[in-house]
């Protein structure tokens, strides 16, 4: 059987970087193929260049046999092939038929035709089972049912090839399975699927075939059958990875961080966080699991003093934490591994030397009064960087030329460094090598060991739970429940992080 | 919503009560502030269609300016306003092409960019300005059969220049595209998320560039308005703020072409309420106070709209391609 898509020496680079190096891969009909890699391997600008949104600078793209010119997405749309991007391309202001017949609309006359147009994806919606409201605005939705909308959208036009671009990252366990199931469903239905990927699980989970990618090359291609979810992460990574981690039983101690009440509103002043209650041990790691926009992004920054507490306190040691003074806070002894690394976390035209003392420059040693004493400076760069496995040139790089996981590692360094009573860690290994993570996650650990309390809040449930002494599971704004990590089941967190079971 | 009900209703209550009373003078000031607002809501329909699309305009005040001047003096050299029409319309769509090019293809700052044509039009018509000409006549009104009859309505709405109708008109023409039409879903996907409408095959790039350049000819056509139908002559920094205004209603009309059509007529039945009380000398306060009242409405304005509307979210954004 001639093959659906087929990429015979796919390259293209960046300025500075390879993204894609000689790569090339097939799909048939009905088959789906895992693409698999660390982020910075090149798997999404490899099935951009599939789909016309980056331009390879050689190679060949063929789509059922026709050869495609680089860049052209309408020639792509044309051939069948549909695309589920990562971040989604939805308006958020508008509905959801809007969304799906966006680009080409059923007309009447020179207007829309929106009756038309909303049978239309009334009709879509059944033939998939595909469940969802055509007058809903997208804005109001969750993500896993705009995720829905985008896969519509994608099948719309009859697709042949349906490349789904990290479709996972935002979803529930319970919506992981769902949407795997379709995937299967539409393979079975005859559509080739390009299914990209950085989790082991789903790839052994529905994968027919796997392409592995390291550093924009291709490290190699297997079935599920002949490997297992170390083997991929060998092949990944390129060389031996630890996936659990390693760590003795927590000594706990006393009560360090107390978060009484807290409440909070989201950017849109809706409330995010609705009386959120926790005592967190020195010695001890406190997971929050939980679907992202259930608030856990709004009690970081409301613990941390970077959105104002309507109610509520945030206790260090029995001592109160002033509201909206986020240098207050650490110095009582909160450090914050903040979610966005670039917006919060680092100057990103300072030198690594400067972003390790972002919030400690006019203290001694760093600073004697007004001067600024560089000898401390670059000592303290120097000894972080070689602890801490930072990868730079030099301490006077700017942060903003590292990688993302080395970006990160100036961010952990700094903040673990401080021997803080409290760590808030808020997914601090998103979108960071499987190698960083590693190290990362034996860093958190050696904080825990050394008598911090540390708080993670992280939308990877395998991290949580790889991690954790205890979890508390926060949906609609409050904790759900508090499960000791040792005997926390999988299946169940899952469900509560949905709202569905106590 | 239903403030904008309460407003609509207090409004016809007052009409209606100062029609009662004086129904010539209210007649005449509903009228004049309908001649007031209509060259503003037009202006303000170009800062609608580019920021539907994604482009920040400040360069309305520019476009009206160099519009209105190419306008006057083609039709005064000819001795053609038809001609000085064209002419008009043709240099604002040539200003929203400028803003294309430094906004969309250089990507330009589009704050920068706007003042640039700002800057280049108030530059370009004071260097060539020639004191002394004129035009052999303005537009002359046309009175719709029938309909200009009609008690009220009659002379408030069906006794203008062919330039009001057309506006008016237009606008219309710009709400139903907008809402109803592949266009208009299009141009209001690119200003809110242009990379969804690009990965469902809509050119970004190419929609701006028409966008903005169809605003430059409807800022072109107020242009023309203002100087070949309302006014009849042209004069230094002859705009006068009203494309800065345009952009306060704008926003007042949260970026609905009938919204700021209502927010310009409310804008201009300030005015001709205000010349009216001059006129008739029923209150006595120096000019140069009611001279100030376009300028004061539009910081009210903005105030009163701050926070409570929300601009198209890809506005001022350069659209990057492969960072999609």
């Amino acid at each position: 059987m001639s093959a659906l898509l087929e990429l015979t020496n796919i390259t293209k680079t960046y300025p500075g970087v390879i993204a894609n190096e000689n790569i090339s891969l097939s799909v048939t009909k009905g088959e789906i193929v895992a693409l698999l890699g660390e982020n910075g391997a090149g798997k999404s600008t490899l099935v951009k260049a599939v789909f016309g949104l980056v331009r390879p600078d050689s190679g060949e793209i063929r789509i059922k046999g026709d050869l495609i010119s680089a860049g052209d997405t309408a020639a792509a749309i044309e051939h069948g092939v549909g695309m589920v991007h990562q971040h989604f391309q939805l308006v958020p202001v508008m509905s959801v038929t809007e969304n799906i017949i966006l680009g080409d609309e059923p007309r009447k006359g020179i207007f829309i035709d929106k009756k038309k147009a909303r049978e239309e994806v009334v009709a879509l919606s059944k033939r998939y089972g595909l469940e969802v409201d055509p007058d809903a605005i997208v804005e109001d939705l969750p993500v896993g049912m705009q995720q829905r909308i985008e896969i519509l959208k994608a099948l719309r036009k009859d697709v042949d090839l349906l490349i789904l671009d990290e479709p996972t990252a935002v979803l529930t366990p319970q919506e992981i399975e769902e949407l795997l199931g379709v995937i299967k469903n539409l393979a079975s239905a005859g559509v080739g699927v390009l299914f990209i990927t950085h989790k082991l699980r789903e790839v052994m989970a529905v994968a027919d075939r796997v392409v592995v990618l390291r550093n924009g090359k291709t490290a190699g291609a297997t079935t599920p059958k002949e490997t297992n979810e170390e083997g991929l992460a060998q092949l990944m990574v390129g060389r031996n990875v630890v996936l659990q981690v390693d760590k003795s039983d927590a000594v706990k101690q006393g009560i360090v961080l107390s978060i009484r009440d807290l409440q909070a509103n989201d950017d849109r002043k809706h409330t995010a966080v609705d009386g959120f209650s926790l005592d967190v041990h020195a010695g001890e790691i406190m997971g929050i699991a939980g679907v992202e926009g259930n608030g856990q992004r709004e009690l970081v920054e409301a613990i941390c003093g970077m959105r104002p507490r309507l109610m509520g306190s945030v206790l260090v040691d029995g001592l109160e934490t002033p509201d909206m003074q986020p240098h207050k806070v650490h110095r009582m002894g909160i450090s914050h591994i903040p979610e966005d690394r670039e917006k919060h976390g680092l100057v990103a035209s300072y030198s690594i030397e400067d972003n390790l003392v972002l919030n400690q420059f006019d203290q001694p040693p760093f600073a004697n009064g007004w001067i600024r004493n560089s000898n401390a400076l670059e000592q303290n760069a120097n000894t972080l960087v070689e602890e801490f496995d930072i990868r730079t040139p030099s301490i006077k790089t700017t942060a903003g030329a590292l990688s993302g996981g080395n970006k990160q590692k100036v961010v952990v360094a700094r903040e673990l460094s401080q021997n803080t009573k409290v760590v808030v860690a808020a997914q601090p290994t998103r979108g960071v090598d499987v190698g960083s993570i590693e190290f990362i996650h034996k860093q958190l650990v050696s904080a825990r060991d050394h008598g911090a309390a540390v708080l993670l809040v992280s939308a990877e449930l395998d991290e949580i739970l790889s991690l954790s002494d205890r979890i508390a599971v926060m949906f609609g704004g409050k904790i759900v429940a508090i499960l000791d990590g040792k005997d926390a089941d999988r299946a169940k967190i899952g469900r509560m992080m949905a709202g569905l079971a106590s | 919503m239903r403030s904008r009900w309460l407003m609509f209703a207090i409004t016809f209550i007052a009409i209606l009560y100062f029609y009662m009373r004086d129904s010539l003078v209210t007649t005449s000031v509903i009228g004049t502030a309908i001649t007031f607002g209509l060259p503003l809501a037009m202006a303000a329909m170009v800062g609608i269609m580019c920021e539907r699309t994604g482009i920040v305009n400040i360069g309305i005040e520019g476009t009206l300016l160099v519009s209105s001047f190419v306008g006057f003096f083609t039709a005064s050299a000819s001795g053609n306003l038809i001609l000085g029409l064209i002419s008009a319309v043709a240099m604002g769509a040539i200003s929203g092409l400028l803003l294309s090019l430094l906004a969309v293809t250089w990507k330009m700052d589009q704050i920068i960019a706007g003042t640039i044509i700002n800057i280049l039009a108030t530059g370009l018509t004071s260097f060539f300005y020639k004191q002394g000409h004129t035009i052999p006549s303005t537009f002359p009104e046309v009175d719709i059969p029938g309909l200009s009859s009609i008690p009220f309505f009659g002379p408030v709405l069906f006794m203008h220049g062919p330039l009001t109708y057309a506006g008016i008109i237009l606008i219309f023409v710009l709400w139903v595209a907008l809402y109803k039409t592949p266009w208009g879903l299009r141009s209001r996907a690119v200003g809110e998320h242009p990379s969804s409408a690009d990965t469902a095959g809509v050119s970004v790039i190419k929609l701006r560039y028409l966008n903005v350049a169809i605003a430059g000819a409807f800022g072109g056509l107020a242009g023309a308005y203002l100087t070949l139908e309302l006014v009849g002559s042209w004069d230094r920094g002859f705009s006068a703020g009203k494309g800065f205004t345009a952009l306060a209603l704008m926003i007042f009309g949260r970026w609905n072409p009938i919204g700021a059509l209502g927010a310009a007529i409310f804008f201009g039945t300030a005015q001709a309420v205000t010349n009216q009380l001059m006129i008739t000398q029923v209150v006595t306060i120096p000019q140069q106070f009611t001279n100030m009242l376009p300028y004061v409405l539009t910081i009210l304005i903005l105030a009163i709209s701050a926070g409570k509307v929300r601009a198209p979210a890809a506005e001022g954004q350069p659209y990057e391609k492969e960072q999609a």
